[in-house]
């Protein structure tokens, strides 16, 4: 009788990348939908022409041979939506068309693409167009404005290359509330004026420029967790993070921070911790790791919004984080079936490196060899340099 | 046996495209992300490495046989240093402006490695034609991946190329392009592009051989 040793996993999921990101695009489309009801043609313009790009350029790549992967398994559409979805809805649509380029271009292909990128691809491209048309991207217009449905944001048709118009006059014309036209973060950080509780829940009341509504997005990426396409640790650590980060600084001083549900609800948070902190190929695998990973991410969110001058800190928070990663990974390794809790302290942590050691990576490769650790790499053993000495005498 | 024409035109041509130093080797990248704000400064940073480049080579491949093996790191330092304050003169005397443009990075040109990396590797052990050759192709192509760098970030960046507005006043300025991270950006497009065009031309020659 012959036995085959193997290491873990033995039970497969019938799960491929494919299924999964099919998935994830399925939970965005309600979001989007959402997106398209609050700010009208612009928004799905700007939706399709970054998705377009996004796709055009995995295309590209993929079929020179540059990348791995594939544009079917809409890894890219995930980038291209969510790039999107981060961005201003009236943003000239030529630069959300150079900010797809640049997320997968810079963010993917150039690592090798889907599974070996460091960054998320999307915020790669975000903070491309952050730091290239840094006042396009902070121009937001007002979310349900009469007739967005007929008629498109002024700026979103800029030619290509060219200087966007001002949108000032345009928005006078529409004679709108006081609230209008500008992020709740922006307005708290640059105007001291707090939104309200339910208008930052739900974006479905006033003309403020909120982000797709962060109750949809907690809904879909119940969902998600709930089918295990995303691990829930990840979300929960970002919140808790940054609410206890946000509730201790407002217990310290009321009047000079904003209370912590608005730092939860408010710009970009609810989506970077659902869906673009989650990204797989650039979070953590240890479960421990996730809930340092999320904290990370939390605490550095809030610290960017109330000691920078930028008005909103999640796009860095998450891209410092993933530069973190292979580093928290290492420092949260479980401990392997058999060993003791107490192996982390003594020499006995030897051989307890579960994910990133290459002999647990698979015993069917032959070539997948265990290295040994020694002091000086290439020292050649003591009998060896003796024979060798004797051959040369 | 006397090498043919084609050797010596490979001699070039192996520096200039399939050992560019910035595409390929990406050596040098200090003044390479530094000084490629414009295609200008590019070309006159890509130039004076080229000269103090073959100039450097040349006597190092003159001396090969006279340098003591122990010392000649420091001696080719010596050697490429002449060189670079040779260059360093010059540029002043021509142009003011474009000295202050190119800064500290005119000095450095002392410690770029692509320098003293063919000094090293290649004129140590060639006759002077050779390792001239070599350095030439080897300069040329650093000059070519400096102004590719260098166009790129000024078309970008300013709208212009050497000066000229490309795109009329209301061209969006790039913000990116002129600061330090548009010079890795613009150089990871580049490298992902060579990398594309070289795994395409590698995949051809093998369906020509199949």
């Amino acid at each position: 009788m012959s036995l085959e040793i193997r290491s873990a996993p033995h039970i497969k999921a019938h799960r491929s990348v494919e299924t999964i990101m099919r998935h994830v695009v399925y939970s965005l489309l309600p979001i989007c939908a959402f997106y398209v009801f609050q700010y009208g043609l612009s928004a799905l313009a700007s939706l399709a022409v970054v998705t377009a790009a996004c796709l055009a350029t995995e295309r590209f790549f993929v079929k020179t041979g540059t990348q791995a992967g594939d544009i079917s398994d809409y890894s890219a559409v995930i980038t291209g939506l969510l790039l999107a979805l981060s961005l201003p809805p009236g943003f000239p649509l030529w630069m959300g068309a150079v900010a797809g380029f640049a997320a997968i271009a810079l963010g993917k292909a150039l690592f090798g693409g889907i599974g070996c990128n460091v960054f998320n691809p999307a915020l790669v491209g975000r903070a491309f167009a952050q730091a290239a048309f840094p006042q396009a991207i902070a121009t937001y217009t007002p979310s349900f404005l009469p007739g967005r449905f007929y008629e498109m944001v002024p700026t979103s048709m800029t030619l290509p290359f060219m200087q966007p118009a001002s949108v000032i006059d345009w928005l006078k014309a529409k004679q709108l509330d006081a609230l209008a036209g500008a992020t709740p973060l922006a307005k708290w950080k640059f105007e001291g004026v707090l939104a309200g509780a339910e208008e930052l829940i739900t974006s479905l009341s006033g003309h403020m420029a909120v982000g797709p509504s962060p109750a949809l997005i907690l809904l879909c990426g119940a969902y998600l967790a709930l089918r295990r396409f995303l691990d829930w640790r990840i979300p929960a650590a970002i919140l808790g993070s940054a609410g206890l980060t946000a509730w201790l600084l407002f217990a310290l001083s009321p009047e000079r921070f904003p209370n912590p549900f608005f730092m939860l609800f408010s710009g970009g948070l609810i989506l970077g911790a659902v869906y673009m902190a989650t990204d797989m190929a650039t979070s953590p695998v240890t479960p421990k790791g996730m809930w340092v990973y999320g904290a990370l991410i939390g605490l550095l969110t809030v610290i960017i919004r109330y000691y920078s001058g930028l008005p909103e800190g999640v796009m860095y928070a998450i891209l410092l984080a993933n530069a973190a990663t292979p580093l928290i990974e290492k420092i949260t390794q479980p401990t392997p079936f058999g060993k003791s809790r107490f192996a982390l302290l003594g020499r006995a942590r030897k051989g307890a490196s579960y994910p990133l050691h290459p002999g647990y990576i698979s015993r069917e490769e032959a070539h997948a060899v265990t290295p040994k650790k020694r002091l000086f790499a290439h020292k050649p053993k003591a009998e060896a340099r003796k024979k060798s000495n004797e051959a040369r005498d | 046996m006397t090498a043919t024409r084609t050797d010596r035109w490979d001699e070039f041509m192996e520096g200039l495209w399939r050992q560019n130093p910035i595409f390929v080797m990406t050596l040098g990248l200090c003044p390479a992300l530094a000084v490629t704000v414009s295609a200008v400064n590019a070309l006159s940073m890509g130039l004076a490495t080229t000269f103090v480049l073959t100039a450097s080579c040349f006597l190092v491949s003159l001396l090969r046989k006279r340098i003591p093996k122990e010392v000649r790191i420091a001696t080719y330092i010596v050697i490429i240093a002449t060189f670079v304050t040779v260059v360093d003169y010059l540029i002043q005397a021509v142009s003011l402006a474009l000295y202050d443009a190119l800064g500290a990075f005119i000095q450095l040109i002392v410690v770029n490695c692509v320098i003293l990396g063919r000094a090293e590797a290649h004129a140590s052990k060639h006759p002077p034609l050779p390792a001239v050759l070599s350095a030439l192709g080897m300069g040329a192509g650093f000059t070519l991946g400096l102004f590719a760098l260098g166009a790129v970030r000024e078309i970008l960046g300013a709208g212009k190329l050497f000066g000229i507005s490309l795109f009329g006043e209301h061209f969006q300025p790039w913000v990116v392009m002129v600061l330090p991270p548009g010079g890795f950006f613009v150089l990871g497009l580049w490298l992902l592009l060579f990398s594309a065009w070289t795994r395409r031309q590698r995949r051809k020659e093998a369906i020509q051989h199949a």
